[in-house]
């Protein structure tokens, strides 16, 4: 058989059958469902009198509009506790197993589902959320995809696919102290674009990505949409399989060898063919901030905020300008001397508990500058609640004046009461810096987790090169 | 699902790249469980000089007079121009509802973002891949020429201009077929039944962890 990619691979696998206009029936295994994007879906479905095709496919929780302050007075704004509710109305009559508000397990959804081992390398993983593409990190097919496809999994397990074409972003070399996954990622859409991956699966590969725990890979391949590619992967290897060993929803036994054995398989032959390849030199990469209102409008944190009028193309440059005007930020401003009024430590991207670690070894022992009014970490789950709490990283943030809150996506995008004011500043390890995504108004800085807690402690951004942190990028390098 | 053939209608310039689906449709009208009503809040953070919020009365807010589709000249538009990267960011298919609810059945744009693009056909609406000097061309004469109507045919797959030219754009076959039909997908994949079940027998052997 020819040379494959593990894209190719992973497609193959779950062909149901090729039509002849060049589409695929293709076979989804693991289903996640929110309240945002599914209430439709559900509705459709019960108007067409269909049912869930495989239940045991599907795994619900609420995260999007969830508070995470003091859950027992359950949701105030009556129209997102509307939505909660249908969801669980929803997994109810349908028999969909769902981690509600209350439950330990409950939290975002792409945070819970590899913690509980319901996503599983080989799988194809699918939710009607975009940020899917984290799933991607441990040789996984995963990919977000609308309301309308959330139905079509639901009624059918399949959806109606044409293939991409095979991106591979290599990231060569070794990163220098202080530069994360999440460095290497924006790095990455700085270079490539905001439409680098449009119409590609990206797999990431090269020392730097097979050095990253398997939480970092998360977080690179949690970006991958913010390169255009609805998938980004990474290899399958030891570290992966030692992940899974003994979740809830993983294989046991003699089911478990079998899958382990498997799961070497997911990777790309070393001959094969990429459509395209884009080469990174690791050591190059610096700690990266977002200066604009698209994630590809990034720096290194010891440069300063572009000039539009240096840039060529015009239709850019007028992107340029109304992303200053609305960053409120003049070109030449070195970045280290932009003030915050926010911290948020979260979201899917960067609240693990490796993240959590990164930004509490940072601020210990230290206090929140007074010029930030409020300074959040939010954990992806409740499960990584109670462990960072066995650690006492809680009382690190909250000894350092930071709030230490309940789990769910909270200032990600401002869907709860946790939001920015109108022209507040925010450092935020979360992955979009969109116009208002933070609150209308909000003005949003992409940042690691490590350099969110160090601009916390300064009041404006700092090189956390330049800061003594005992152990800044958790356990496992 | 709404079908498409043909339509001649006003155009809309909006003159920037990347724009996202929060824009689009900003999060706080994400926790509506219906799939209609986002018409009045679509581009709402550019529509309008206040806040807006669900529940609203949205005929009694503050409106932006420098936005484009406030203008009176683009009123009942039914065809949006747009540069690169529309619809990039969240997967919402609030998105695309929110663009046919207020009126537009097409979109003209370089280049879209894949869930947008893929959520826009599965809802009736077209989003149209247009070549730049195409699409500079029109951006130009849409500004210059109050009233500019520019028709479009599926079954042809041209968009012609007031003055007769031409272009012509390509669609993947199985997509035109659904539109032009209005077609459920949902029930074309369920004729299917057979070979789904077939699959799953075969991958219970290959991969039996993935069904235990
Ligand atoms: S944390 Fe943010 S990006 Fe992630 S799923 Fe929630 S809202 Fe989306």
């Amino acid at each position: 058989m020819a040379a494959r990619t593990l894209y190719d691979k992973l497609w193959d696998a779950h062909v149901v059958r090729q039509n002849d206009d060049g589409t695929c029936l293709l076979y989804i295994d693991r289903h996640l469902v929110h309240e945002v994007t599914s209430p439709q879906a559900f509705e459709g479905l019960r108007l067409a009198g269909r049912k869930p095709w495989r239940v045991d496919a599907n795994l619900a929780t609420a995260d999007h509009n969830v508070p995470t302050t003091d859950r027992s007075l359950g949701i105030v704004d009556p129209i997102s506790r509307l939505q909660v509710e249908t969801l669980d109305q929803n997994c109810r009559d349908y028999n969909i197993v769902e981690f509600g508000m209350r439950d330990d397990r409950q939290g975002i959804v792409h945070v819970i589902g590899p913690e509980q081992g319901a996503t599983l390398p080989g799988m194809t993983v699918v939710c009607g959320d975009s940020h899917t593409s984290t799933h991607g990190a441990f040789g996984t097919l995963a990919f977000g995809i609308g309301t309308s496809e959330v139905e079509h999994v639901l009624a059918t397990q399949c959806l109606i696919q044409k293939k991409s074409k095979n991106l591979r972003v290599r990231v060569d070399g070794a990163v220098g102290s202080g530069v994360t996954a999440k460095d290497i990622v924006l790095a990455i859409i700085g270079r490539i674009g905001t439409a680098g991956g449009t119409g590609y699966a990206i797999e990431f590969a090269g020392s730097a990505i097979e050095a990253l725990s398997v939480e970092g890979r998360m977080t690179v391949c949690n970006m991958a949409i913010e390169a255009g590619a609805r998938a980004g992967m990474i290899a399958a290897d030891e570290k992966t399989t030692e992940y899974f060993r003994g979740r809830p929803y993983a294989p046991k036994g003699a089911l478990w060898d079998q899958a382990a054995r498997a799961w070497r398989e997911l990777k790309s032959d070393n001959d094969a063919k990429f459509d395209h390849e884009v080469v990174l030199n690791a050591a190059d990469i610096r700690p990266q901030v977002t200066w604009g209102t698209s994630p590809e409008m990034v720096v290194p944190v010891d440069a300063v905020v572009p000039d539009p009028e240096k840039e060529t193309d015009p239709v850019k440059r007028v992107g340029m300008q109304s992303a200053l005007k609305y960053m409120a930020l003049q070109p030449g401003t070195p970045i280290r001397d932009i003030a915050l009024d926010k911290i948020f430590i979260g979201s899917c991207t960067n609240s693990r508990i490796e993240d959590l670690r990164a930004a509490a070894a940072v601020v210990k022992g230290k206090h929140v500058a007074k010029n930030i009014k409020l300074a959040l970490v939010v954990p992806g789950s409740g499960l990584v609640k109670r462990q960072a709490e066995q650690e006492g990283l809680d009382r690190v943030f909250k000894d350092a004046g930071f709030e230490w809150r309940e789990p769910g996506c909270s200032m990600c995008l401002a869907m709860n009461a946790d939001r920015l004011e109108p022209g507040e500043r925010c450092a935020s390890t979360s992955n979009r810096n969109f116009e208002g995504r933070q609150g209308a108004g909000g003005r949003t800085h992409l940042v690691s987790p490590a350099m969110a807690a160090a601009a916390a402690i300064a009041g404006h951004f700092v090189d956390i090169r330049e800061i003594n942190v005992e152990r800044a990028h958790g356990d496992d390098r | 699902m709404q079908k498409f053939e043909k339509l001649t209608g006003l155009v809309a310039p909006l003159d920037r790249p990347n724009v996202d689906t929060d824009a689009i449709i900003p999060k706080q009208y994400l926790k509506s469980i219906k799939r209609t009503g986002f018409g009045p809040t679509l581009f709402d953070g550019w529509r309008y000089l206040d806040a807006g919020e669900p529940g609203m009365d949205h005929s009694k807010r503050r409106v932006n007079p420098d936005f484009i589709l406030n203008q009176p000249r683009y009123q009942g538009t039914q065809i949006l121009l747009a540069r690169d990267n529309f619809g990039c960011g969240s997967s919402r298919e609030h998105a695309p509802w929110a663009l046919l609810d207020y009126g537009f059945r097409v979109i003209l744009a370089p280049s879209y973002a894949d869930i947008f693009y893929n959520n826009s056909f599965k809802n009736g609406l077209l989003p149209i891949v247009i070549e730049r000097d195409a699409l500079d061309r029109v951006f130009r004469e849409t500004s210059a020429t109050p009233g500019y109507k520019l028709t479009v045919d599926l079954a042809a797959q041209t968009v012609t201009t007031p003055d007769n030219t031409v272009f012509r754009f390509d669609i993947d076959a199985f997509r035109k077929h659904c539109l032009l039909n209005g077609l459920d997908e949902i029930g074309l994949t369920l004729a299917r039944v057979d070979d789904i079940r077939a699959y799953e027998t075969r991958r219970k052997q290959e991969a039996p962890w993935l069904f235990s």
